[in-house]
């Protein structure tokens, strides 16, 4: 199942509990285990096995395909550690009824999971290189587990530059941990928002705005861009300008993905099946179909 | 600071590094330096748009006050200037102006900035072209911003179709 594999990855490949490897299309259950508050609407949900079974590894930026009982099934990034074997982490922004219902579920509350799917952050390609990260909004999330792995790994990449983009300071995920990701060596991490009260001391402007901060050596960095596609194009060409490579810059994207193996096409984007050929690309795989009306 | 210094600080700011050196020899006999403390008003929203500023180090906020509601709209640091409106004649402020931290500036007086730009017209363009390239790269951004880009309506990557 290409959907268990993930060229780009040093994470083993995935160890799909039976039910998934039988079947992409049988959901297993697992349990909510933690559910924290990030913002305002915005909620991150641990899960764990349910009776004593295990859960599937997973890649960073692999998504799995969440079912909020009677409500809905849909596809959510893991967002948590990926050499944390003992609970599956999702960032879940409410935003319509399977969200929400997945949202206010309590801990021991049951959840259905079909996944993880698609391919991942290139941390193979990336060792030895720097590594920029530029996220808005909700996308920071399926960074996360690629910002885990390299703090893990730290003597295997460069410099590791963060650069995140929220509406406001409100809307800001994992603050605490931003904050203390700052302190590490080699790190560099810049956050933005479009606009913030007195109290925001940070800066202020779109995400774009923050490059002038970063030395970037195009020669010898892999970026990294998860959020809005109209944001991601606007980085993409901040990163042209810097002369990055389209071959090391690589993008999640977001279509309509519902089987999340390749099968029902809902998520096609030219040639390509976000779920299954992505959700993470190269940019030089997606040229010619990012901004086209109705693609 | 005396001019020469003025002429070197000019020669490595990102705004007037790329004018030739007649006419950042012509800027130089026009700045002034200006520091402004941690938390100091620079200028209020309403006041006449007097000066133009580079900053050489530390951090500004653009803000807008509402009735109930306080806004900072935009960051400014190192390398950046702010206040091009100055260089409109009779415009007046439609922001305040805030120190962050600590500022350190060049400060130009607009109406001689102007009189230079009518006197020498290749100056004048190339001065007003740098500036109108810092007017496109802040609309654009307020275009983006105008997008509301992460707002709810935004699919992206987690948030499901439902």
């Amino acid at each position: 199942m290409k959907a268990t594999t993930n060229a780009h990855c040093s994470t083993p490949p995935q160890a799909l509990n039976s039910a998934a490897l039988a079947d992409p299309m049988m959901p297993s259950v697992a349990r909510v285990v933690q559910v924290e508050k990030e913002t305002h609407d915005t909620f991150t949900l641990s899960l764990a096995a349910h009776n004593g079974g295990t859960l599937p590894s997973f890649a960073p930026g692999q998504f799995s395909m969440l079912y909020a009982f009677g409500v809905g099934e849909l596809p959510i990034s893991i967002s948590g550690d990926p050499e944390d074997s003992g609970k599956l982490v999702y960032t879940v922004r409410s935003v319509g009824q399977a969200t929400h219902a997945l949202v206010t579920r309590k801990p021991g509350d049951p959840v259905c999971l079909r996944g993880p799917f698609g391919t991942g952050w290139p941390m193979t390609e990336a060792r030895g290189k720097d590594v920029l990260v530029v996220a808005g909004g909700i996308g920071l999330a399926p960074l996360r587990p690629a910002i885990y792995h390299i703090l893990r790994h730290r003597g295997d990449y460069g410099r590791l530059m963060i650069l995140y983009g929220a509406r406001s300071p409100r809307d800001m995920l994992y603050r605490k941990q931003l904050s203390a990701w700052a302190y590490l060596p080699d790190t560099q991490i810049l956050t933005t928002v479009d606009y913030g009260g007195l109290s925001w001391r940070g800066y202020v402007g779109v995400v774009t705005t923050l490059f002038r901060y970063v030395r970037l050596q195009p020669d010898r960095t892999v970026a990294l861009i998860c959020g809005p596609e109209i944001m991601m194009r606007y980085v993409v060409r901040e990163l042209e300008l810097r002369g990055m490579s389209s071959s090391e810059t690589y993008l999640s994207m977001e279509r309509n993905m519902k089987c999340g193996v390749g099968l029902c096409g809902h998520c096609q984007l030219g040639p390509h099946f976000i779920c299954k050929d992505g959700p993470v690309f190269p940019l030089s795989r997606l040229q010619r179909w990012i901004g086209k009306y109705e693609l | 600071m005396n001019k020469e210094s003025f002429l070197e600080i000019l020669k490595e700011h990102p705004f007037t590094k790329d004018l030739s050196p007649e006419h950042q020899a012509k800027l130089a006999e026009l700045a002034h330096e200006t520091r402004f403390e941690r938390e100091q008003i620079i200028f209020h929203e309403s006041d006449a748009s007097q000066f133009f500023y580079l900053i050489l180090k530390g951090k500004v906020a653009l803000e807008v006050m509402a009735p109930g509601r306080a806004l900072r709209i935009q960051t400014l640091t190192d390398g950046e200037e702010f206040s091009w409106s100055s260089l409109l004649p009779s415009t007046r402020k439609f922001f305040q102006a805030r120190a962050l931290t600590s500022v350190r500036a060049l400060v130009f007086d607009a109406a001689q900035l102007r009189a230079s730009c009518d006197q020498d017209c290749s100056f004048g363009y190339a001065f007003i072209s740098r500036l109108l390239a810092v007017v496109a790269g802040r609309l654009q951004a307020t275009r983006l911003r105008l997008l509301d880009m992460y707002g709810v309506q935004e699919r992206t990557t987690h948030e499901g179709d439902d």
